[in-house]
Order: C-alpha cells, then sequence, then structure tokens
C-alpha cells in the first residue's frame, strides 16, 4: 500500500538529527517492545512481514510523529487482537480473561539467544527456475496493492539491471498478507539515479535494490 | 523525528506494561526471556563486532576475499551471526565507488555486525533522503564526493542485509588488527562516512 512508510524520495523532512553518544535504548519501555519482538516471533501468531505490514497501515499523523518502537507496539497490539490472541479489553485493562500455564512455544531465559543467534532465514532450499539473469534489463512494475508490497513508490515503473541473484526466498508481498511463502527468485536490481530521479541526478550514481520474480518483467 | 530528547508518553508506558502483563499472565512470553534478550543487543552486540570483521578483512586479503563473495559465512567465521544478519552481502568502498546503507520502507539494519541502529537510520530524513540525495546526505556528515565517485546506495528492501566495507586509511600499514579495528566506527560500515587515522 501507498502509506506512510513508503519514504524513499520524499522531501521536507529536513536534515538528518544525529545525536552524539546516543544509547541503544532511550527508555524502559523501549527495551521491553525490543524484546518482546523475538519472543512474539518465536510464537509465530504472526511472521516478521505482517508486523511490518501493521505498521504500514498506521495513519501517516501517527506514523509520522510516533517513534520507532512505538510504531511496534502498534503493530503488535494491532496484530494479536487481530489473530484472537487477545482482546482489545485485555490490552486496556491489562488483565488477562483467563491466566494460563507457560504455553510450549514461549521463548525461555534459556533459549532466547540461541534465538537471536541462529535468527531465521527467509532464504527457502528449493528449486524454483529463476525468470531473470544477471546482466539483464529489467521493468519494475507499475502496481499499487493495497497490501504490503517490498517494491518502494521510487523505484514503479523505472527500468534497471539485475545484478545479482541472490537465490530463492520467501515472497515478503504474499507472506505479509499472510496468503503463503510463494518461494521466489530474488535479484539485487541496480537503478540508476537518473533513471529514478531525473536528468539533473549525478549521472554514475545508483539504488540497488532487493526484488523479487513477480516484481518485475523483462525490458 | 527527535524521540530522544522527551519524557517518555505516560500513555506509552501504560500500554507497554498492559501488554507485557496480558501476554506473561497467557503464558506466552517470560519478561525474564526480555531481559535476556535486552542484555544480549545493549551489552554483546555492536558495530564492535562489525569492526573486527572489516580489520580482518583489511589484515588478511583471503578473507576479503570469502567475505565479498559470501558475506554471511565470512562473518560467521569470526562468530557473529543470526536476527536480521541471517543473509549477509559486505559491499566494498574503493577509490572509484563509494556505498551507502539505507532501508526505505522501514528500518532493515544488520544486527549482527552493527548491533541495533541509532534513531537517525531509522527516522524520515535519512530514510527519505539517502535515495534521493545520497550526497547531500554524506556532506551532512562531513564528507564531500566528487562527481567522479559513483554513490551506490543499497535499499534494503528484502531480508538481505548490508554492510560497507570501508576503505583502510593510508598510513595504517604498522598498525596491528586489534588497533584497526579501533579505528572503525559504525557510521563507516552504514556509509556515510570515512575511516580516518591521525598519526600520533
Amino acid at each position: 500500500m501507498n502509506g506512510p512508510h513508503d519514504l524513499g524520495g520524499l522531501d521536507g523532512f529536513g536534515p538528518v538529527m544525529k545525536e552524539a553518544n546516543e544509547p541503544v535504548f532511550h527508555y524502559p519501555w523501549e527495551k521491553r517492545v525490543f524484546g518482546m519482538f523475538p519472543a512474539l516471533m518465536a510464537l509465530r501468531f504472526f511472521n516478521l512481514d505482517e508486523l511490518r505490514h501493521g505498521m504500514e497501515r498506521m495513519s501517516f499523523a501517527s506514523y509520522l510523529t510516533s517513534s520507532y518502537y512505538e510504531h511496534w507496539l502498534h503493530s503488535f497490539e494491532t496484530l494479536l487482537v487481530e489473530k484472537g490472541v487477545l482482546t482489545a479489553d485485555e490490552l486496556s485493562s491489562g488483565k488477562a480473561s483467563s491466566p494460563q500455564g507457560p504455553s510450549d512455544s514461549m521463548l525461555t531465559p534459556e533459549n532466547a539467544n540461541g534465538l537471536a543467534r541462529s535468527g531465521a532465514s527467509t532464504r527457502i532450499d528449493l528449486d524454483v527456475a529463476a525468470s531473470f539473469k544477471v546482466g539483464q534489463s529489467v521493468l519494475a512494475k507499475n502496481i499499487h496493492p493495497m497490501g504490503h508490497t517490498r517494491l518502494p513508490r521510487y523505484a514503479r515503473g523505472k527500468v534497471g539491471e539485475v545484478v545479482e541473484d541472490h537465490g530463492v526466498f520467501v515472497f515478503a508481498d504474499s507472506h505479509g498478507q499472510g496468503t503463503g511463502a510463494s518461494p521466489q527468485h530474488l535479484y539485487g536490481v541496480k537503478f540508476l539515479a537518473t533513471e529514478l530521479f531525473g536528468d539533473d541526478s549525478p549521472p554514475n550514481d545508483s539504488v540497488t535494490l532487493d526484488l523479487w520474480d513477480d516484481h518485475l518483467v523483462a525490458s | 523525528m527527535g524521540a530522544n530528547h522527551r519524557d517518555p508518553d505516560p500513555e506509552v508506558v501504560l500500554r507497554v506494561k498492559s501488554l507485557e502483563k496480558v501476554l506473561s499472565d497467557k503464558g506466552l512470553i517470560d519478561p525474564e526471556a526480555i531481559d535476556t534478550l535486552v542484555d544480549f543487543y545493549e551489552n554483546k552486540v555492536g558495530p564492535q563486532n562489525g569492526a573486527k570483521v572489516v580489520a580482518r578483512a583489511w589484515s588478511d586479503p583471503e578473507y576479503k576475499k570469502r567475505l565479498l563473495a559470501d558475506g554471511t559465512s565470512a562473518i560467521s567465521e569470526l562468530g557473529f551471526s543470526g536476527m536480521q544478519g541471517e543473509d549477509m552481502v559486505v559491499v566494498e568502498n574503493t577509490p572509484k565507488t563509494h556505498n551507502l546503507i539505507v532501508c526505505t520502507l522501514c528500518s532493515c539494519y544488520p544486527w549482527p555486525v552493527l548491533g541495533l541502529p541509532p534513531v537517525w537510520y531509522k527516522s524520515p530524513p535519512y530514510r527519505s533522503r539517502a535515495v534521493k540525495d545520497p550526497r547531500g546526505i554524506l556532506s551532512e556528515f562531513g564528507l564531500d564526493l566528487s562527481e567522479e565517485i559513483e554513490v551506490r546506495v543499497w535499499d534494503s528492501t528484502a531480508e538481505v542485509r548490508y554492510m560497507v566495507l570501508p576503505e583502510r586509511p593510508e598510513g595504517t600499514d604498522a598498525l596491528s588488527e586489534e588497533e584497526l579495528a579501533e579505528l572503525i566506527t559504525r557510521d563507516s560500515m552504514i556509509g556515510v562516512e570515512r575511516v580516518e587515522y591521525k598519526e600520533s
């Protein structure tokens, strides 16, 4: 969707504000939200693409005036209610309607760092044919889906060159809507800055995006 | 979007407490597991990891070859792997090419080598401008590049995570790998600055 998250190429946000000696977390609540991310991933009620889509569905006003971990918090609450894990009443009261013992998939202090160190690659060991080859010219489709997509607006309808075939990966666009992994090749596609942002751009500069087969057509 | 210098929003604090309490009462999360994860990312993972990777690449040409050919496996040789770094690509700065990493759609960042991202990396000014005006951003970070140098921006739109291998500064031939690692900054591995060295 053309939501508030798709910021590439927009103007008007001002200079980059650096903070000297920035701490990893600014507030104790940010630590709790951060730590809930791996803990919730382990439970598999939703995947990372659905989590991103939960943030993308925020209103522009809320997204742009709230911090990074508030986006996470918003998406956690939204998805957990949508998936029926908890209710809005439980969230507002802070009390579970029916307390339960530990779930089998609950992340424990003993296995937390193991999860952090192993992660969960979305690369899939499947023999899927690649539609494009390195060196080939491709057009990024001009799509405006209402759901999740990792093809940003600034690259839609633009022509680039495949510079890398990363192999077969879960397709984020379908995964983010809960409609399946749809495994397909993921490519590094290099777009000249002049193609993306016009002839005034420096002629040798470029942006490389990672895009899937379903984002591209031969050009 | 300076969330950095405000008092915490009491409503947000309350929402977080409620969420953690309900999930904990339902047997879905263990607050001690959250403590463990926070400690890991606050104290054990950070740009010091990436600095070791870069220093090794500067010191060992065979390692550098492996790093550029298969970032994930070369980085794991040094013991760094995991969430948000499952599939790593390392891009090399040269006298002709300068690389810059961004995630315009969210805030993807290579956690195992750089730790958690700074607020500016996650905020709209950087995410909006890094693709359209990377030279303007570099200039704000104090780096003015000539037009002959190709600026190559990498927008992390999938689950591949990128790290920049900065150029080794001149005059550092006599430095050990450990001494080199101390010169290497987080921002040089994002690509918004160069590694500097002044002989003392």
